[in-house]
């Protein structure tokens, strides 16, 4: 029952969609594409603010189906657009209690002072939305959408429209949404920093089309999937902070058999942490060096190689039960014989923060 | 020099007929501005078209054809006959119905642009926040249009009250019940009593000049408020 199942066909104009996918009903799940690819269209059509053929069900109720349509002021969500979009004619405290209102006392799943307090609303609520920055505009409207109590939250590309320092302070906020409330947020991006920080399931859509949908490692990492091939190839780790070194200025962080040491000090001692390996960051080698300036030596498996940019190949290894990537040229590749199913060493030359 | 009881009926019955003519229209026009800025279908332009009529027409066009239709053998006048009604021409009701065809584009146009002016995004951020479409009328739509709503009230307002030729063939000029104050000055004017004429032409002028100021000055403070 917990899962939002969805299928979608229409031709609009030259565009064609026609995107089916299941979804678990919890955590967030990044649908990512570049522009163009629909990811708009399908949220707006999951919201039923826009109409297609098609069928929808989320959490056993169907909002779509051959017969029935359930408009979107009867569907139990939350959206969240590129543009706060607050209503001008109303107060912060207004903009926030319109869904609050709406919803009867009973059916609240939130506090209204929790919501406030916890975006840090509370110097904001009797301005107007004119006065506001662009930061704090979404961040009402972030608020705005929750204290509708959905069961499902949409937001489509919340940060874009922002400049670097308010997505700063937003994102804290997303991490903690996403670790606070059991609430399944579909969040639409075409930025894959955000997705590697907020993401459990990835859906990846191209040309109207979802080409993956499952775990966010394995959307990343998978070689034959677009996003391992480019520049920016990566793989995410949820770790957990262990120790800080304070006077090398690093972080410890481990899970299951796996430590890693990055630069700076980030997090509290058991906190979780969230880091990123970029496939160009790691290489292989078949015996552990004996001096070296790499921190992070990891005894891994190789599960496949695949040819990537000309004369480099991309190699997935297998580090426990992570994934890691490793960009290296195909001669070294040659040099070293590798093969799948073979034991290395990677050497992470760089782990960050995801 | 003081207005003749005949003047002052006469602008009591004008002010009580641009009075009832505007709440008729904010009834008919706001239902009809926000079909037409919601409808898809390809009548929308001929529907505009017809409602722009009555700024090119001569008003005098105008009353004719609705003294023709409202009249004993008129198409309406006929079935208002039949439902026992007395008919409309020359009588008070007469001239609100006229009052209301002329002056209807002022009050669909500037209601029609401020629905559009909103755009679609608010109307759909309402709806994701559980507000029917009654609701999102009321709560989003119509304070986001007030500027709209306060120009038309005002245009539909001072332009009946200048209003002279569907008057004149619609109403005739029976005192106290069609004789609005356009009427009474043209009648001082025919009978040479130039003194009277222009202090009635002269409150007019006074009375317009102050609306549109006011106007004016309304919608500059709103785009003060809303940037």
């Amino acid at each position: 029952m917990n899962t939002i199942e969805a299928r979608f066909r229409s031709t609009l104009g030259d565009f064609e969609l026609d995107a089916g996918f299941s979804l678990p009903a919890r955590g967030v799940s990044a649908l990512f594409g570049a522009s163009g690819s629909g990811k708009t269209t399908l949220l707006r059509l999951i919201a039923g603010l826009s109409r297609a053929p098609g069928s929808l069900i989320v959490n056993g109720e169907v909002w779509q189906d051959d017969r029935r349509f359930i408009p979107t002021h009867r569907r139990a969500l939350g959206y969240v657009f590129q543009e706060a979009s607050l209503f001008p004619h109303l107060s912060v405290r207004g903009n926030l209690e319109y869904g609050w209102k709406r919803v009867p006392a009973a059916e609240r799943r939130i506090a209204f002072d929790d919501v406030v307090d916890w975006l840090g609303l509370a110097a904001l609520l009797a301005k107007a939305p004119q006065q506001l920055s662009g930061g704090q505009r979404q961040r009402v409207a972030i608020g705005r959408a929750l204290l509708a109590s959905p069961r499902l939250l949409l937001m489509d590309e919340p940060l874009s429209a922002l400049d670097s320092a308010s997505r700063a302070e937003i994102l804290p906020c997303l991490e903690q949404l996403h670790r606070q409330l059991e609430l399944p947020i579909i969040y639409v991006s075409h930025a894959l920093d955000e997705v590697a920080r907020l993401a459990d399931t990835l859906l990846l859509i191209e040309a109207g089309k979802i080409v993956y949908q499952g775990p966010l490692v394995d959307g990343l990492t998978r070689l034959d999937l677009p996003l391992a091939h480019r520049d920016t190839a990566s793989t995410v780790i949820d770790t957990a902070v262990v120790s800080h070194d304070p006077a090398f200025q690093l972080t410890h962080v481990a899970r299951q058999g796996i430590a890693f040491e990055l630069p700076g000090l980030h997090g509290t001692p058991g906190e979780p942490l969230r880091v990123r390996v970029a496939a160009r960051d790691v290489s292989l080698t078949l015996s552990p060096p004996s001096q070296t300036s790499i921190l992070n030596l990891l005894p891994a498996r190789i599960l496949e190689i695949a040819d990537d940019a000309p004369g480099q190949v991309l190699v997935r290894l297998a580090l426990e039960d992570c994934v890691l990537l490793s960009r290296i040229t195909r001669k070294s590749a040659h040099a070293l014989g590798l093969q799948p199913g073979m034991a290395v060493v990677a050497q992470v030359k760089s782990v960050a923060v995801a | 020099m003081n207005l003749s009881a005949a003047d002052m009926s006469a602008i009591t019955l004008t002010l009580q007929l641009a009075a009832v003519t505007t709440l008729v229209l904010m009834l008919i026009a706001t239902p009809l501005a926000w079909w037409l800025t919601h409808t898809q279908t390809r009548w929308r332009m001929a529907v505009t078209a017809l409602v722009a009529l009555p700024l090119v027409l001569p008003p005098t066009v105008l009353g004719f054809y609705l003294l023709v239709l409202l009249g004993p053998k008129g198409m309406i006048g006929q079935w208002m006959l039949a439902m026992g009604l007395d008919t409309l021409p020359f009588t008070f009701g007469g001239l609100v119905v006229g009052s209301v065809v002329f002056s209807l584009p002022f009050a669909v146009q500037p209601i029609t642009n401020a629905f559009a002016a909103i755009g679609a995004r608010p109307l759909e951020v309402a709806a994701t926040l559980r507000a029917s479409l009654w609701d999102r009328f009321w709560s989003v739509a119509v304070p986001l249009a007030r500027p709209g709503f306060i120009t038309a009230a005002v245009l539909a307002f001072a332009h009946t009250v200048g209003e002279f030729g569907v008057v004149l063939m619609l109403g005739g000029n029976i005192p106290g019940e069609t004789r609005v104050l356009s009427v009474a000055i043209y009648d001082h004017v025919e009978a040479i009593e130039y003194s009277q004429a222009h202090l009635l032409s002269a409150g007019l002028v006074v009375f317009s000049f102050v609306v549109l100021l006011m106007l004016g000055r309304h919608s500059a403070q709103w785009q003060r408020v809303a940037t």
